[in-house]
């Protein structure tokens, strides 16, 4: 009896990452409370970027992003244990562009040693400088028309980065363990597809608010789980 | 009478008091024996700099002589000192350092680290070390790699190679002032050079420091050298730590050489033969455009795969 429960479980490991299999966990985070008002980057020192944007809609910073229903955009929601993916580094590349003097997306999250293109579609030189402690630290300028640079991460790390030449422009490369991790979009939704069945801790990450975690049990294969995280506000 | 006295005596005990309280809430320098503290095991750092080689169980009394007063014994850079000076003393914890010959994001050689305490940092508090003897520079260099654990899994970077200065003619030194515009030096270094660019105020160090760029009209010598092939590594390295990026990517030998021509000329107080040269032409220099990006940039850093496993990041591990 147990031998045949050992054998079930073996196999469903063994065919778990076939994603007819796979269980899905999906749902929305919120916040409680008030968020740190985001302000207007005057870029009148880089005309290039600032015709970009409209006066009525001038460009804010992103350290929060609320949306309607109090959710939150441009949070990394991943599975920090259960999901022992940390060898299968995705083929292809993430890609960042730096257009209108900021960062498309302001989030990068990508797998540890998955490659990374960067891109400069500005009619502006852009330096990319990410603050890193664990991984290095580098420097590159990056003048319009120059090929994208590419990029790597040895160690998992929540990276700064940013342009001294442009100071509003701020980002993250979030480098995970695991390649099963979404951000949010701007709806405040997020889903993690092809999960075996097993137990997982889910993190969600948000530079300003902090990180939560939560337990998930994907039962059968094929289930879908739902997870709310409601981060707590702050209003600075 | 009595009243007087009475509040006289009051205001001095609250005197007192104001005297006592903050020389209890702080610690009095050098009244209590200070802890020495743990550093990591020395005995198997060693630099190598020429056919000198440092030995950190040697450099580890030196660095408590001479260091320690600014770098901090935990070689953080947070010693007695360092409140008080700006920029501030480099840490080591970090293994992040401005003045080197290898590619951004790595390591620098030993060698770099030798000549950076041997020339000392110019506009800094860090002095020339040219009194000690080579051995102790070099023992130090190997101490000094005792704070980072990258020195043990990491390996320096293969220098930037510096071939030889193409000719100066008032032609490369306009081709370096279109490459200045070009790729926007300008926009920290000022459209004289002067340190006043539209970024340069907002400028930080990757610890939020404030820090100003190179001013050329009034730096003085360049902080990691002031030979021409010292300025041609500062661009292509890239100043690791401060906000000054590396172009190594962007140019080709013939036109970073470009560039330091144009540079030295924006250096208005120290003579050079770029400047003579731009007087000579009636202090003039014509409207060129800037030599063209190399074709398929070599990819300076170790960053992105190399064939060589030992020297990827992944490789050692």
């Amino acid at each position: 009896m147990r031998m045949k429960q050992v054998c079930t479980a073996a196999l469903a490991l063994l065919i778990g990452p076939v994603a007819v299999f796979a269980g899905t966990i999906s749902g929305k985070v919120t916040v409680d409370g008030p968020v740190p008002k985001q302000k207007v980057i005057d870029m009148s020192k880089e005309p290039a970027c600032a015709k970009d944007y409209p006066a009525t809609n001038p460009p804010k910073t992103e350290t929060a992003l609320e949306g309607p229903g109090n959710t939150l955009a441009d949070v990394v929601v991943y599975v920090s244990a259960g999901a022992n993916d940390e060898g299968t580094v995705p083929s292809q590349a993430v890609t960042l562009e730096q257009k209108g003097c900021r960062y498309i997306k302001h989030i990068t999250a990508l797998h540890v040693n998955q490659d990374m293109q960067i891109k400069n579609d500005d009619p502006t030189s852009h330096n990319i400088h990410p603050l890193a402690k664990a991984n290095r630290e580098w420097n590159k300028s990056q003048p319009p028309g120059a090929p994208p640079i590419d990029a790597k991460f040895d160690q998992a790390e929540f990276i700064p980065v940013k342009c001294n030449i442009h100071p509003w422009m701020h980002g993250y490369f979030v480098v995970l363990k695991t390649n099963h991790f979404s951000v949010t979009g701007d709806d405040g939704t997020f889903s993690i597809k092809d999960l075996p069945p097993g137990k997982y801790t889910l993190t969600a990450w948000q530079e300003t608010l902090g990180s939560s975690q939560q337990e998930v049990t994907i039962g059968g294969a094929g289930e879908t789980k739902t997870v709310n995280f409601t981060f707590k506000g702050k209003a600075y | 009478m009595r009243a007087i006295t009475k509040s006289l005596l009051s205001l001095s005990f609250s005197v007192a008091i104001a005297i006592a309280v903050p020389a209890l809430a702080q610690e009095p320098p050098g009244g209590m024996p200070q802890p020495i503290p743990q550093t990591p095991p020395t005995h198997d750092f060693e630099s190598h700099i020429g056919n000198v080689t440092g030995h950190a169980d040697n450099g580890k009394q030196d660095y408590r002589r001479w260091c320690i007063g600014c770098h901090g014994p935990y070689g953080d850079g947070n010693g007695e000192n360092a409140a008080w000076i700006d920029p501030k003393p480099r840490d080591f914890t970090a293994a992040t350092f401005k003045c080197r010959s290898t590619p951004t994001g790595t390591l620098p050689t030993d060698e770099d680290l030798f000549n950076a305490i041997t020339r000392g940092f110019n506009t800094t508090n860090m002095p020339q070390w040219r009194p000690l003897t080579p051995q102790t520079r070099a023992d130090l260099i190997a101490y000094v790699k005792t704070f980072s654990p990258r020195w043990k899994t990491e390996k320096s970077g293969t220098p930037i190679p510096i071939p030889a200065e193409s000719p100066l003619t008032i032609d490369s030194i306009a081709r370096g002032k279109a490459l200045y515009v070009k790729l926007e030096c300008w926009k920290c270094h000022g459209p004289l050079g002067r340190a006043d660019g539209p970024s340069a105020a907002t400028l930080t160090d990757s610890k939020d420091m404030p820090i100003k760029p190179y001013n050329f009209a009034t730096g003085g010598r360049p902080m990691c050298g002031d030979k021409n092939s010292d300025i041609y590594r500062d661009f292509m390295t890239g100043l690791d730590g401060s906000p000054m990026p590396s172009f190594a990517d962007q140019l080709t030998p013939g036109a970073a050489w470009d560039l330091v021509h144009y540079l030295r000329t924006l250096q208005t107080d120290i003579p050079s033969k770029e400047r003579d040269m731009v007087n000579a032409a009636g202090g003039k220099i014509p409207t060129v455009e800037a030599p063209a990006p190399p074709a398929a940039p070599a990819q300076s850093s170790n960053l992105t795969p190399q064939p060589d496993a030992t020297r990827s990041p992944s490789g050692g591990k």
